[in-house]
């Protein structure tokens, strides 16, 4: 019975002295801190992506309400509805942004580059660029190696088996750009997400001459400058022998796509494509 | 008790097949492609233009900087273009692609086989001689050896140490100048004594080239303040500060060059193009290239001209065997594993080396079981395995706190990994990383 | 002439000939000595509980690995085997199969997949095993058989508790340790040879020895951990048994018994839970050497091997960040 007893007061005496202490501590060391910064925060994805270029969601929330004005701030991966919430809590204006997304612009899939030489190290882009350029013989490509999926915290980004190249989920993709960080190529451009998720880009970065180019990738960008001649609205240029179709120009009307001899621009989410007064010719003529 | 350097180091398999095989000349390419940058430091301008005519020894590229070095052509003949060759980089580089017409030097070039040992210019004349003939280190870093040369104000040098050990497995490139050019090599290290100011020329040989040791020993006594010193072996011994450690017992501070202890080292082969390019005006234009491996029909060593491809210096050596799976520009413990056998021979191929295909690639791969062996491997005392990880976690600042910048990539730690982790693909990536980051804040 | 596809990869390209596997089948040749020693004294109960614990260990490592960890299998590498021998090296030969199943499952399951397998363990996990057993089986785990020469019926052998024990105990009522000594004649070379009460692996010092030196001779194990832990205990011992020969054993008693050399050789030593530079391991050999001895002398239990490496094993990772190797070229200033 003493021995209970005994247990229980010291026991609780002890706990007594230790919430004065741990009072008085909590007291003593309290921060402050604005409560519109929780408000905010609680809008945020959570994902702490780094996108927006700050350390994670808490640090932007906190970048927001020190702001004066939401200008240049832009949280990616929550997109205009998370930049509404945050800017009602503050009582600001956030300005709307155009969806965008991730692109991957190689296009030279395992069928189209052939590889010229065996990789032997770690699964790792980053590495292997440090090597030599690829293991094939563009060097401007990807090496398929996937810095980019372990980047994406949204698991928006996968290897496709078949062709080897990355393939962004539009449906997962928050534009957070920590693919573009991770690719040692710079392949991966982030882009306006277009209407109706319709985008055209030229899938190709290299910089060699045409022929060079077209040794080493069945589908690289040569230079050919047929696409430049066919864009109606000059969204196109040509820099380092390789086109640049520009996202704000572009009008979507896939005349350059049906130009391009290597297939190295790409068009994404179009219905298919009425077939045109000459290729319906041409297939008469080939069933004759 | 044989001398050599206290901390880590490995013992790979000698495996020297072309010892004592005598240097051969090779019938001169068609064309050569000539990189601009075959050197550390900023690449090479081109002075000439496609169309030009050149001649042997012609000076083709200028140096850009102090740290960087002239670049000569190799043959005669006509500038074909001046285009992006893949290169032993791994990457395509620009190159001076020349047509081979007939062998035609310089005029003033000394071909003559007689050797000039009086020393009759000064300190100032060495060292411009040196830079105006493009000389690097011909160990593998080629480093420009003008720069090593310019003991900075303030520091001393009393000792030159010459770099003989040859540690890599399977080179026998300086073996066999030192068998067949001792003189030569002992003149340009006393020009190179000349020109630092050094007191005493120490020439460090492992004990694997018993050979060596005596016929350099003997030359040697033919001069005065030069030491054969004979060494344990053990990789790597070629290391600037592992070298020091073990000719002289001094430690070069951690960041430090051997000029703070008061040394310079130079490699034996730099040395005898220091001769060629002081005594006989002769920049250079070809080295010596060790070419081997297990199933090379002739292992040889071969004096090459700077651009020749190197399927052409395999084809002299027996042909590749039916079995090759990597190439390697270099040794097997430093050198660079090529993408094609076209790439040209530059200042600092010292051997291409063909593996067969069963030993081309890396061992198998198991978790790291925290041996430890990799540090007590490192001769620079680090911890690759942590190196490694806060690398893979991209922890790269920290990096610097853990001195991965002393870091040297021998590579003995990858070697001994019983676990075949690639440490040193993610110490080489962490310390570009860092040293980008670092860069950064200087600017 | 076509080439080959070259391989490109980044030096070295030349690689040393030890492997992870080579590493753990070179551990399991130099147990052999001490197997064997064990069938020789326990019969075939000695295999039956070496069979049992190794198959249990590689079964619940292939199921974990196959059921909750992705990549390729890590059974072949022979960890698992490791881990099995010295679970059964540390258990009575006569332990029911279901405790030593038991025992496996804690080892390997909780000591070692749950941490993410090979190399990820902070804990050695064959004495994570035993010391669970030793806690939850208290008296099947300290119930010795006898040792009887070649007996190979699997009779129930009467049972007895082991010379560290004896000695403790004695002492505790106030024995002299001369005095118990004097009831065990030719002890020292009964214990050198394994002639003596114990778990199946610990009792022949001089199959334990062979073993080590065996892996020495691989460079498997470095000489720092197990001479720092051996010395350590020699030296404490010696200087309390000259304060009070009556007291304390002497040292040639420490390092004979209650698995003080399969501790110091096998299971200290063990690469993963070791520290890495040569300064941590001398640091971890004598930090065991100290626990193992307050413990064996002023603690409950009459053997502290296991107890005091499992607590400096949760010191490695201090240890490797206090103690790094020098570096060369850091001890002069720029």
């Amino acid at each position: 019975m003493e021995i209970i007893l005994n247990t229980l007061i010291s026991l609780s005496l002890l706990g007594v002295v230790l919430a004065v202490i741990l009072y008085i501590v909590a007291q003593k060391f309290k921060v402050v801190e604005d409560p519109r910064i929780d408000a905010a925060a609680a809008f945020t994805p959570g994902a702490n992506c780094g996108g927006c270029g700050y350390p994670g969601c808490r640090g932007f929330a906190e970048a927001c309400v020190k702001a004066d004005s939401l200008d240049g701030l832009f949280c990616p991966a929550g997109g205009n509805e998370t930049m509404k919430n945050i800017a009602e809590v503050l009582g600001m204006v956030a300005e709307e942004k155009e969806p965008q997304i991730a692109v991957v612009r190689c296009n030279g899939s395992h069928d189209k580059r052939r590889k010229t030489t065996n990789f032997d190290g770690p699964s790792s882009c980053a590495v292997s660029n440090t090597l030599y350029g690829g293991d094939t013989d563009c060097p401007y490509g990807c090496l398929g190696l996937g810095d980019c999926v372990v980047a994406c915290t949204f698991d928006a980004i996968f290897i496709d088996e078949e062709s080897g190249l990355p393939m962004v989920d539009e449906e997962k993709c928050t534009s957070c750009g920590a693919c573009v960080k991770a690719c040692p190529k710079s392949i991966i451009e982030i882009r306006n997400k277009g209407k109706k998720s319709r985008r055209i880009y030229v899938s190709c970065i290299n910089k060699d001459k045409g022929a060079e180019a077209k040794r080493a990738c069945n589908s690289a960008c040569i230079a050919c400058n047929k696409c430049v001649k066919a864009c109606a609205y000059d969204a196109i240029t040509i820099e380092n022998f390789c086109a640049y179709i520009d996202f704000e120009k572009c009008k979507l009307c896939r005349k350059c796509v049906s130009e391009c001899p290597t297939g190295a621009i790409l068009e994404l989410n179009f219905p298919p494509r009425k077939e045109s007064a000459v290729q319906k010719e041409a297939k008469v003529t080939e069933t004759e | 008790m044989l001398k050599t350097f206290p901390k880590g180091g490995v013992h790979p398999k000698e495996n020297k097949f072309s010892a004592g095989k005598p240097i051969e000349k090779i019938e001169l390419p068609k064309q050569v492609s000539i990189p601009v940058s075959q050197h550390i430091g900023a690449p090479s301008e081109p002075v000439v233009a496609k169309g030009d005519t050149v001649k042997a020894g012609q000076l083709i590229a200028k140096s850009t900087g102090f740290v960087s070095a002239n670049i000569h052509s190799s043959v005669s003949g006509k500038v074909l273009k001046i285009d992006k060759v893949l290169d032993t980089s791994g990457y395509k580089q620009t190159c001076i692609i020349i047509d081979v017409e007939g062998d035609e030097w310089m005029e003033s070039i000394d071909r003559s086989a007689e050797i000039k040992n009086n020393i009759d210019i000064s300190a100032e004349e060495i060292k411009n001689k040196v830079a105006a003939c493009g000389i690097v280190g011909l160990g593998g870093a080629t480093f420009p050896t003008h720069v090593k040369m310019s003991v900075p104000p303030g520091k001393t040098c009393n000792h030159l140490v010459i770099n003989a050990v040859e540690c890599e497995p399977y080179l026998t490139a300086d073996h066999q100048i030192m068998m067949e050019r001792a003189e030569e090599i002992m003149i340009g290290c006393k020009l190179i004594q000349k020109a630092i100011g050094a007191g005493k020329v120490l020439i460090g040989i492992e004990n694997n080239k018993p050979d060596a040791i005596r016929h350099m020993s003997e030359t040697a006594k033919k001069f005065d303040n030069i030491e054969v010193h004979a060494l344990k072996v053990q990789y790597p011994q070629g290391g600037e500060k592992q070298l020091i450690k073990a000719v002289l017992n001094r430690e070069v501070p951690s960041g430090g060059l051997p000029i703070d202890v008061g040394c310079v080292v130079q490699n034996v082969g730099t040395a005898y193009a220091v001769y060629e390019a002081v005594q006989k005006n002769k920049p250079l234009f070809e080295r010596v290239v060790t070419v081997t491996g297990k199933s090379v029909k002739k292992p040889s060593n071969i004096l090459a001209r700077i651009g020749t491809p190197i399927n052409m210096l395999i084809e002299a050596a027996g042909g590749l065997p039916e079995d090759t799976g990597k190439i390697v520009n270099g040794g097997p413990m430093m050198g660079k594993a090529v993408s094609t056998d076209t790439v040209p021979v530059t200042k600092g191929t010292s051997g291409v080396l063909i593996f067969p295909q069963d030993s081309a690639t890396r061992p198998e791969n198991f978790n790291c079981i925290r041996c430890g062996r990799c540090a007590s491997a490192c001769p620079m005392g680090l911890e690759p395995y942590l190196l490694k990880n806060m690398t893979v976690v991209k922890m790269y600042e920290e990096l610097q706190a853990q001195h991965a910048l002393d870091c040297m990539e021998c590579g003995s730690c990858a070697f001994t990994c019983p676990a075949g982790i690639p440490l040193l693909d993610y110490i080489r990536l962490g310390k570009a990383n860092l040293n980008k980051i670092l860069r950064a804040k200087k600017s | 002439m076509a080439i080959n596809k070259l391989t490109v990869s980044m030096s070295p390209h030349d690689y040393g000939k030890d492997s992870v596997k080579k590493i753990m089948y070179g551990v399991v040749i130099a147990m052999v000595p001490a197997l064997l020693v064990s069938i020789y004294y326990f019969g075939l109960d000695a295999i039956r509980v070496n069979l049992i614990a190794i198959a249990s260990c590689v079964f619940f490592e292939w199921l974990i690995q196959k059921l909750f960890l992705k990549g390729k299998l890590s059974v072949v590498d022979g960890s698992a085997i490791v881990t099995g021998m010295l679970l059964a090296f540390n258990v009575p030969s006569n332990l029911p199969w279901w405790i030593i199943v038991i025992g496996a499952l804690v080892a390997v399951g909780i000591g070692k997949m749950t941490f993410g397998g090979l190399g990820n363990n902070p804990f050695n996990p064959a004495l994570v095993g035993r010391v669970f057993l030793l806690i939850s089986f208290p008296v099947q785990m300290t119930s010795w058989p006898v040792v009887k020469v070649l007996n190979f019926a699997m009779t129930d052998a009467q049972t007895g508790a082991t010379p560290l024990a004896i000695v403790k105990e004695g002492i505790k009522n106030g024995q002299s340790f001369s005095s118990i000594m004097d009831t065990m004649p030719h002890f020292y070379s009964d214990a050198f040879m394994g002639h003596i009460g114990g778990s199946l692996g610990e009792i022949s010092a001089i199959a334990l020895i062979i073993g080590g030196l065996y892996m020495l001779f691989r460079k498997i194990i470095t000489w720092h951990i197990p001479v720092s832990i051996l010395g350590t205990v020699a030296i404490f011992a010696a200087i309390m048994h000259g304060v009070n020969p009556a007291k304390f054993a002497d040292p040639a008693f420490h390092l004979l018994t209650g698995g003080m050399l399969l501790g110091a050789i096998f299971m200290a030593t063990d690469m993963v839970t070791s520290p890495m530079s040569k300064k941590g391991m001398i640091i971890y050999g004598v930090s065991i050497g100290i626990i193992t001895f307050l413990i064996r002398t002023w603690g409950a239990y009459p053997e502290g091997m296991s107890f005091a490496i499992l607590i400096m094993n949760a010191f490695v990772p201090l240890i490797n960040r206090g103690f790094k190797p020098g570096r060369f070229g850091e001890k002069i200033k720029k």
